[in-house]
């Protein structure tokens, strides 16, 4: 039932440098599908905000770039004829209207008559549910009230994209928590083309269909949630993207030397000095005895939901290791460690 | 002891705001109502004085009005979309052009007033005219709405705010007027206010500026002072009060309410 609209965007060596100098995009290409939510992911000064804006409109490429509406070339078309929808940061509510003349006002630029518009404004009121707010003044709203103003206010005029521009960053945790999931339902019901920038891997990997993971104005990775995460392409997406173990030693035939004994990689021919990339989640804690690979508890942080230890003498740097909560387990034990070949991502090497 | 050294600070305080202000403005507007000042209170009161100024300066003090709301106009007009433009822009040209801006502010007024009428002062009509005054006053007074609506945009977040209405499809002109405009009214209101005091109470500039028949409140004040008995000047002082405070205070309340709709965020 959802009915994708939007338009396919095309971003085609988009690079950016401030009249300052600084180099805030290295040439970008990408393709965006029609209805897909896409998420730039990364620090901040990473030049995702700036990829946004390009695609906007509120900043110009560097001379060569283009941005691409279903094809057609927008690069200069300025943004209020764009059809996008935006939300900011800060959500840029205007304080002199109320809510219902904040969602409508994209309506009544483009001269949608007084009826029709009350009636979007409800229908928008409801999808984001915001009811009974309407006459509401917006310094009489809570921060995830007006986020959600921002929202309806965004997609009242049905845009051809829908950006959005850390909109979650200024709630508490666990407002964001359930805005995130509100978000997605949403997103996925209005199946238009989103383009989403964020500097929290948990809300990407929550809301995206694929992540662009950036990094010094250029793209680290591209890929589905999972791509990133479970087969990072360097060190840096592995460590930006959830926690993540590097353990840098020497690969004989598939098998890894290490101070704590011998870990089994996927690539049975692979020989040299290698970083593999283990999860804290996929280490198995086993008995002490059986393991071809052992060590020594060193601290062991409960959480809740599960424990974190970590774990010395394994590997050159300390083992980071997610068991569940029910596990007992004491500092100074030894346990055995075991890892399902498939998931050690063997990043290549790279000058850091 | 301590409470007393402050109890007796202030009442010396208030003693002297008393006997510098509050007891020349009252002598002199009483001045303007007493048959002979030189025979004091005694000599009985009339409204002849006041009759008049009235009947001398009638023109002069509408022309004064006329000359405020003028430079009022001018301002508005400018100065808004200047402190937009200067704001939403910024950088250093915008920082050097708001310093030539507010350059009026330390310059004597007489020194302006002269730069104008050695550029100008040889296009007789214009020179002759009221609006050679108000060319004066919206120098002097430009500054002052140009400061105060810039900070109130540096207040709000008005580039985003401005993005934003832009995101939705506003056109320049459109995003100004809904959205720049009214979130700018306080800062807008309380330079509109500054703009009609000072222009009304202008006196170095316009003094340079006038031609007998270009007169002003402030500058036929001056002339009353230099050319009438004490009892015209004084009740001239008593008519610019009068024209003058309800003006005030209606901007101020104006102001005010605007204010804390502004501040209300």
């Amino acid at each position: 039932m959802t009915a994708l609209h939007g338009v396919a965007v095309r971003v085609e060596s988009c690079a950016k440098t401030f009249t300052d100098g600084t180099h805030a995009l290295e040439p970008i290409t990408l393709d965006i599908a029609r209805g897909e939510t896409l998420v730039f992911l990364g620090p901040s000064g990473c030049g995702k905000t700036t990829m946004l804006r390009i695609i906007a409109g509120l900043e110009r490429p560097d001379a060569g770039g283009r941005v691409l509406f279903n094809g057609s070339d927008v690069t200069k078309v300025p943004i209020e004829q764009r059809n996008v929808g935006m939300v900011f940061q800060s959500y840029a509510l205007f304080p002199n209207m109320n809510v219902a003349d904040n969602v409508g006002y994209g309506l009544k630029i483009r001269g949608v008559g007084h009826t029709e518009r009350k009636v979007r404004i409800a229908e928008l009121v409801a999808l984001t549910g915001i009811e009974g707010l309407e006459q509401r003044r917006i310094d009489q709203l809570s921060g995830g009230q007006r986020q959600r103003v921002a929202l309806a206010r965004a997609v009242a005029a049905r845009p051809s994209v829908l950006l959005l521009d850390e909109p979650l960053t200024a709630l508490d945790a666990a407002l964001r928590d359930r805005l995130r999931f509100e978000l997605d339902r949403l997103l996925r019901a209005l199946g238009i083309t989103t383009v989403y920038v964020t500097h929290d891997q948990a809300e990407a990997m929550a809301l995206a269909d694929r992540v662009v993971v950036m990094r010094k104005g250029a793209i680290a990775q591209i890929g589905t949630p999972r791509d990133i995460y479970f087969t990072p392409a360097n060190r840096f997406v592995a460590e930006f993207v959830g926690a993540a173990n590097l353990v840098e030693a020497r690969a004989t035939n598939g098998t890894l030397t290490l101070p704590g004994g011998q870990l089994h990689i996927a690539d049975a021919a692979l020989t040299g000095e290698v970083i593999a990339m283990i999860r804290p989640e996929s280490i198995t804690v086993v008995a002490a005895e059986s393991a071809s690979l052992s060590g020594r508890v060193e601290r062991i942080s409960f959480v809740g939901d599960r424990q974190r230890l970590a774990v010395s003498g394994a590997t050159q740097k300390t083992l980071m290791i997610d068991t569940l909560n029910t596990l007992d387990i004491k500092i100074g034990e030894n346990i055995g460690l075991k890892v399902d070949p498939a998931i050690i991502r063997v990043l290549p090497r790279e000058p850091q | 002891m301590r409470a007393r050294v402050i109890f007796f600070s202030q009442f010396a305080f208030t003693v002297l705001v008393a006997a510098f202000l509050i007891v020349p403005a009252v002598l002199s507007m009483a001045a303007g109502v007493t048959t002979n000042y030189f025979r004091g209170i005694r000599s009985g009161f009339t409204l002849q004085w006041v009759i008049q100024v009235w009947e001398l300066y009638a023109d002069t003090i509408a022309r004064s009005f006329v000359v405020a709301l003028l430079t009022l106009a001018v301002t508005l007009v400018v100065g808004v979309p200047a402190a937009y433009a200067l704001h939403v822009r910024g950088g250093r040209l915008s920082r050097a052009i708001e310093e030539i801006i507010t350059l009026p502010l330390a310059i004597p007024g007489l020194a302006i007033a002269l730069a104008l009428l050695l550029s100008y002062g040889t296009f007789s009509d214009f020179r002759r005219s009221s609006l050679f005054i108000v060319a004066g006053h919206v120098v002097f007074t430009l500054p002052f709405m140009v400061r105060s609506v810039m900070a109130i945009f540096s207040s709000i977040d008005v580039k985003t705010l401005d993005e934003s209405a832009s995101s939705l499809g506003a056109a320049p002109w459109r995003r100004f007027r809904d959205v720049i405009v009214p979130n700018a009214l306080p800062g807008i209101l309380a330079g509109s206010l500054m703009v009609v005091t000072l222009s009304l109470g202008e006196f170095n500039l316009t003094w340079m500026l006038h031609t007998p028949l270009t007169k002003t409140l402030p500058v036929g004040l001056a002339d009353s002072y230099a050319s009438m008995r004490l009892e015209v000047a004084s009740a001239y002082t008593l008519v610019f009060f009068v024209m003058i405070i309800p003006l005030l205070v209606a901007m101020q309340i104006f102001a005010d309410s605007g204010g804390r709709k502004g501040a209300r965020k």
